[in-house]
């Protein structure tokens, strides 16, 4: 279980340009971080290189375990969700498949995702297949697994964007109940989260 | 392993749910088999003698159709990164894919081998072979095939890329199988073919999970 990130001096590079440099970050169980920057300043890149898509090109990025630093990419298979620009979902599958696919891959159950189903109110959408579903309800439904799988780690990219004022709320409920039970989560945003949240700013 | 499982049903279902899965490849043999007689002397005599390698030809170039999506379709919405954050290595999720591959393709194409053989005049005799050679030689596509496909991430015009990458990949599953019946046909042992191109499916399913885990990262960093 990660209980904790911390980044170390990182610089990240996208083809010949160099988005920041010597960049550190740490993030605690329990804590939120709320990324902000302008367009292009990486925080897209660095989600990405803390969830092990994108290699630093200097720089360290280490989970702590209630024991000490865990094996990153042990780490990232048991602790991390990162929820993308994209949701990841089938447009020809039913709603139920994708999430009941997603949430067991992440290490939940039918139980939990059913749950999680309710919570998002996603219940009366599961049978419909993903392509009618607005872009709102896909992203509640990709939301849904980040409820039902225990990963300590939310890596999330513009998690608000497609959600409605009400849901947004309901997902800041969901983001601090995850704090609670000693979760983490690193939110690159443009608009303020709905929970209380530290800022950290990436240059650009 | 249940998290092989799980990745394995997904994409079973995927392949059914999106572009008729078998049917479409078996169509697609079928159309290529029937092409190749009109094309040549059509006699029986004639006919009969390139019978099986026509049926081979066919099948390597129908396992190429639905390999484009194998990839491609999870690294367009997103869907690639959940399947490399997943609980299994993105080597053993590559082999699965292929393995879903050769269950959606390659058996039903294996299946129907044999009919296209003997309907162009291959002895029934030999359908057992041809059935078995099929079979074998199908995982060697699928997992040739899913690493031209992983290399191709990303790329314009996927499609023309993976066939010109994996189709000279696939000439030993060819030669070995395509000679192992040409030997059975003949009288002669036909044994050693088969066993190289056991051999060689089972090089490709060992080593083509690490190609194929190398360009997804690539294609994802």
């Amino acid at each position: 279980m990660i209980a904790a990130l911390s980044v170390r001096a990182l610089t990240l590079r996208r083809g010949e340009r160099r988005l920041f440099q010597d960049f550190d970050l740490d993030l605690a169980a329990g804590e939120a971080v709320a990324l902000t920057g302008p367009n292009g300043a990486g925080k897209t890149s660095l989600l990405r290189a803390i969830a092990g898509f994108i290699r630093p090109e200097a720089g360290a990025i280490v989970f702590q375990g209630d024991g000490g630093p865990l094996e990153p990419d042990e780490a990232r298979r048991a602790g991390v969700h990162l929820l993308g620009h994209q949701d990841g979902l089938k447009g020809n599958r039913t709603a139920r498949d994708e999430l009941m696919f997603q949430v067991r891959w992440t290490g939940g159950t039918d139980a939990t995702a059913l749950a999680a189903s309710q919570t998002l109110g996603l219940a009366r959408l599961l049978d419909l297949a993903v392509r009618h579903l607005s872009a709102g309800q896909r992203r509640r439904l990709a939301l849904a697994r980040l409820v039902a799988s225990p990963r300590a780690l939310w890596l999330l990219d513009e998690p608000l964007a497609p959600l409605d004022a009400q849901h947004r709320g309901l997902f800041g409920e969901l983001m601090a109940a995850h704090l609670a039970g000693g979760g983490l989560v690193l939110a690159a945003v443009h608009d303020p989260l709905p929970i209380a949240a530290r800022t950290v700013e990436l240059a650009g | 392993m249940r998290a092989l499982a799980l990745i394995f049903r997904r994409e079973l279902a995927l392949a059914w749910s999106g572009g008729g899965g078998p049917l479409l490849a078996i169509g697609f043999y079928a159309a290529v088999a029937t092409l190749v007689p009109l094309s040549t002397d059509p006699s029986v005599h004639n006919l009969a003698g390139i019978a099986t390698g026509v049926a081979w030809v066919a099948l390597a170039l129908a396992s190429l159709l639905s390999l484009e999506r194998m990839f491609e379709r999870d690294f367009e919405d997103g869907a690639l990164d959940l399947l490399m954050l997943g609980p299994a290595p993105a080597e053993a999720v590559a082999a699965a894919k292929c393995l879903a591959h050769w269950a959606v393709a390659g058996a039903p194409l294996a299946l129907a081998a044999p009919l296209a053989a003997a309907a162009l005049g291959a002895p029934l005799s030999l359908a057992p072979l041809i059935l078995a050679t099929a079979a074998i030689g199908g995982i060697a596509f699928a997992f040739v095939g899913g690493t031209g496909a992983a290399l191709a991430l990303g790329s314009r015009r996927g499609g023309m890329i993976i066939a010109v990458i994996v189709l000279p990949l696939l000439s030993p599953p060819v030669i070995f199988g395509g000679g192992a019946l040409t030997a059975c046909a003949a009288g002669m042992p036909w044994q050693g073919g088969l066993m190289l191109l056991g051999a060689y499916a089972l090089g490709a399913a060992a080593i083509c999970p690490f190609f194929m885990a190398a360009a997804c990262r690539n294609a994802l960093s």
